[in-house]
């Protein structure tokens, strides 16, 4: 904000709707060169709506984005490119059959359809990108055979090959070890002294409080506060957005009596050829318990799910009411009582509610299925309303309704509920919240919940399990959780 | 690049065989390979899937023979085929790239029908279902013809290797791996795939337009019927994807294999498709990519 540096972008009174929700309203903020700015909020807040409109990647419906003083907001993508903005999108998709260094070489080349010669300029560029970003070495390698971070270290190359003066950043840190976060962000902070605008986006504020200038939180679309990474932590409108009503705690209302285990989770260890995603991992879920995994995205609660639900192999052991697990496979898993609602719902799209819960509900007897959908309608009456019309015509407050009641036909003892959450409006979450509620009071069916939304794992879990990079880093009640964990979680 | 030279010669030596059925039927197949390497420019690079490859021939080919018909020269009705498959090619490809997902396919399939439709209903013009006689021919000689064809094939091969390996092959392949991301490289993406749908256009509609000189007469079911189309799909995937190479390779194998087996009537056509059928599931690599794996594994 000093005299030397001036306004790259300028983003004023943004607004974005996809048919009835509103993505982002009303949003205006600044973005400096020599300074880095946050920009945070929960899953579904629209930051990545925000990137993708001043990436020219959606056409807002108002508001205005300038580039350097110029209005850019309903221009074709590659010509803001080429306005000076570089990208760094949170998934790597570099091509398959090329090398590092040609990926590298593809940013380099001109728009233009003919282009002759002059290979070497090009070559000597990309040998210096690749010198900057610390691909030297791996230069002459296929993508595939490179590890997590030299391929964000590729797409980061990419986003600087035309010398951007702005740079966006989705996730700058996910999925990266330590030691690799520290020379991300040394690289990151050298785009700082060489008088770039930087934008990181990501969903809390200690993921960028050791580098970001300026935070901004991002909240249903709405801009919340703007401040250092300590003024917006100690914002108590942001700590309820992240961490909920200090009442609306189960623990606070729920009396916890000790109740026999129903699984068993003992020294769990999961890796996907040499990547590690849980370590020695140990809990467990007794009779009627509501258990919360809380984690980031990438701390490994699916690779939990997955290993309890038969999906992959591990090391360790599960053991399901007394006895060991290793030898059932995923169908003999589901059967047993362990049902798993995945983040993903996997609904059939074109069948009605009715259909895709007789499905689920095919193999019970007929008295049993009656019962089991009186217990559904009871918990989700919307879903009665709604019976014959086809899931993928439903809200995504209503289809995560139906994955989970299409769960509950399977008549679990244990249901595994995968972020929930994911991608809904606040009305359908509290809708969500009300039937867990239901559901918890009709029926004794204990509950596995990974959330990274921490004010709803707060709401209905008896006990908190938060999960970092594979490890269990804190366990405890949820009342505890305010005080003692949630730092990491703003 | 030493394989492409030791086919070229291969293919150099055939006329002095002296069998002038064995040209014949390899003048054919160099058109062929002509198409098929056009379609993988689209299909291997665009990551498009262009369903109607004999929207683009036909168009040439029928223009060409009309003109001629009409008293134009060889060379002026060549030109007039080329500028009518770009012509007809943007026409239906600059809406239809637009578009995301499947339709460009769809949109292509249907345009062949069309084609096919509009050849029956203009008549007068085209000789409809008997189809069009032109007034010359290149040679009657079999071995100018041989010539002249294996020419075509082997510049269309040399152009489209070229340019799969420049810059506008390396962009197309980002573009259809992932668009937004190229956008945000600073790609106009759409240029690049409109690109690279004309140059497909131009050599479909040349070698069309030539086939018509080489066979003396135009027909719906030597130049647009669907079947002919599928043949340069299957040609083009057999031989292997995203090589150009094996495009020509696939035709050569196919058209080759159908003759051979001409001995055992009709079900020729029912064995040489089972065949590649059976070929694509088990490589789908291809010909070419299963050779070159097999190369590197060695």
């Amino acid at each position: 904000m000093d005299a030397l540096s001036g306004t790259e972008l300028k983003v004023e009174g943004l607004t974005k709707r996809f048919g009835g929700l509103t993505a982002v309203k009303n949003v205006s903020f600044s973005l400096w060169g020599g300074e880095i700015t946050g920009l945070i909020g929960p899953n579904g807040s629209g930051k990545s709506t925000i990137m993708k409109l001043v990436m020219g990647l959606e056409r807002p419906d108002a508001g205005s984005v300038q580039i350097g003083g110029e209005e850019t907001a309903r221009w074709a993508p590659h010509r803001i490119a080429r306005r000076g903005i570089g990208i760094l999108f949170q998934h790597s998709r570099p091509l398959p059959r090329q090398t590092v260094i040609e990926n590298i070489m593809l940013a380099l080349l001109p728009d233009r359809l003919l282009h002759w010669g002059r290979r070497s300029e090009v070559l000597e560029r990309a040998e210096w990108i690749a010198e900057r970003v610390g691909l030297s070495e791996v230069r002459h390698r296929l993508p595939a055979t490179l590890s997590f971070a030299d391929l964000r270290r590729i797409e980061l190359a990419k986003a600087l090959a035309r010398d951007p003066r702005i740079l966006l950043i989705d996730e700058p840190f996910a999925g990266l070890t330590p030691l690799e976060v520290e020379s991300f962000s040394a690289l990151i902070a050298g785009f700082r002294e060489n008088g770039r605008a930087v934008l990181l986006v990501d969903h809390n504020v200690r993921s960028v409080a050791a580098l970001a200038d300026r935070v901004i939180v991002l909240h249903h679309g709405e801009l919340v506060c703007e401040g250092t990474a300590a003024e917006v932590t100690r914002d108590p409108e942001v700590r309820r957005i992240y961490l909920g009503e200090e009442a609306d705690t189960a623990s606070a209302k729920m009396p916890r009596h000790p109740a026999p285990p129903l699984l068993e989770v003992d020294k769990l260890s999961l890796s996907y050829g040499r990547a590690r995603v849980l370590s020695e991992m140990s809990f467990s879920v007794g009779e009627g318990e509501f258990v919360a995994v809380i984690g980031h995205n990438g701390s490994g609660k699916t690779s939990l799910f997955n290993a309890i639900s038969g999906f992959v192999d591990y090391a360790g052991g599960l053991v399901w009411r007394g006895s060991d697990m290793r030898r059932l496979g995923a169908a003999a898993i589901a059967r047993a009582g362990i049902v798993h609602c995945p983040e993903t719902r996997e609904l059939f799209g074109p069948l009605t509610v009715r259909q895709n819960l007789d499905l689920a509900g095919s193999h019970l007897p007929r008295a049993d299925m009656e019962a089991q959908l009186d217990l559904i309608h009871s918990i989700f009456p919307r879903l009665a309303e709604r019976r014959d019309q086809a899931a993928q015509s439903l809200s995504g407050g209503e289809q995560q309704m139906l994955a989970i009641a299409r769960s509950l036909m399977m008549r679990p003892k244990l249901l595994i509920l995968d972020e929930p959450t994911l991608g809904l409006a606040p009305v359908a979450l509290n809708q969500i919240s009300d039937a867990l509620d239901m559901l918890r009071k009709n029926s004794g069916i204990a509950v596995l919940l990974g959330e990274q939304n921490v004010s709803f794992a707060l709401r209905h879990a008896d006990r908190i399990h938060v999960l970092e990079r594979g490890r269990i880093t804190w366990t405890g009640p949820a009342d505890r959780f305010r005080s003692e964990a949630a730092s990491g979680y703003i | 690049m030493w394989k492409l030279l030791a086919v070229f010669l291969l293919l150099a030596m055939v006329p002095w065989l002296g069998s002038a059925y064995l040209l014949g039927t390899l003048t054919v197949a160099c058109y062929f390979a002509v198409f098929a390497m056009s379609w993988d420019l689209l299909f291997g690079f665009a990551n498009e899937v262009n369903f109607g490859p004999t929207f683009l021939i036909g168009a040439g080919a029928y223009t060409a023979g009309m003109l001629n018909w009409a008293g134009i020269s060889i060379a002026g009705s060549l030109f007039g085929g080329v500028a009518a498959a770009e012509v007809c090619g943007l026409a239906l490809a600059v809406p239809a790239l637009r578009l995301t997902g499947p339709y460009f396919g769809l949109v292509t399939l249907a345009s062949v029908l069309l084609l096919q439709q509009a050849v029956i209903i203009f008549a007068p013009f085209t000789g409809g279902e008997i189809g069009l006689t032109v007034r010359d021919v290149f040679s009657a000689d079999p071995e100018t013809n041989y010539w002249i064809s294996l020419g075509v094939c082997v510049l269309t091969g040399v152009v489209l290797l070229l340019l799969s390996r420049s810059s506008v092959g390396l962009i197309l392949q980002a573009s259809s791996q992932d668009r937004l991301a190229a956008a945000a490289l600073g790609f106009n993406v759409a240029k690049h795939k409109i690109a690279a749908f004309s140059i497909s256009a131009l050599f479909s509609g040349l070698a069309g337009a030539m086939l018509v000189f080489y066979m003396g007469a135009a027909s719906i079911g030597t130049v647009i019927d669907i079947s002919i189309g599928v043949q340069i799909i299957i040609s083009a995937v057999l031989g292997g994807r995203r090589t150009i190479f094996g495009a020509a390779l696939g035709t050569l194998a196919l058209i080759l294999a159908g003759e051979a087996l001409r001995p055992v009537g009709e079900i020729r056509t029912f064995l040489v498709s089972g065949a590649a059928l059976v070929a694509i599931l088990f490589f789908p690599d291809g010909l070419v990519g299963q050779a070159s794996r097999l190369w590197r594994t060695r």
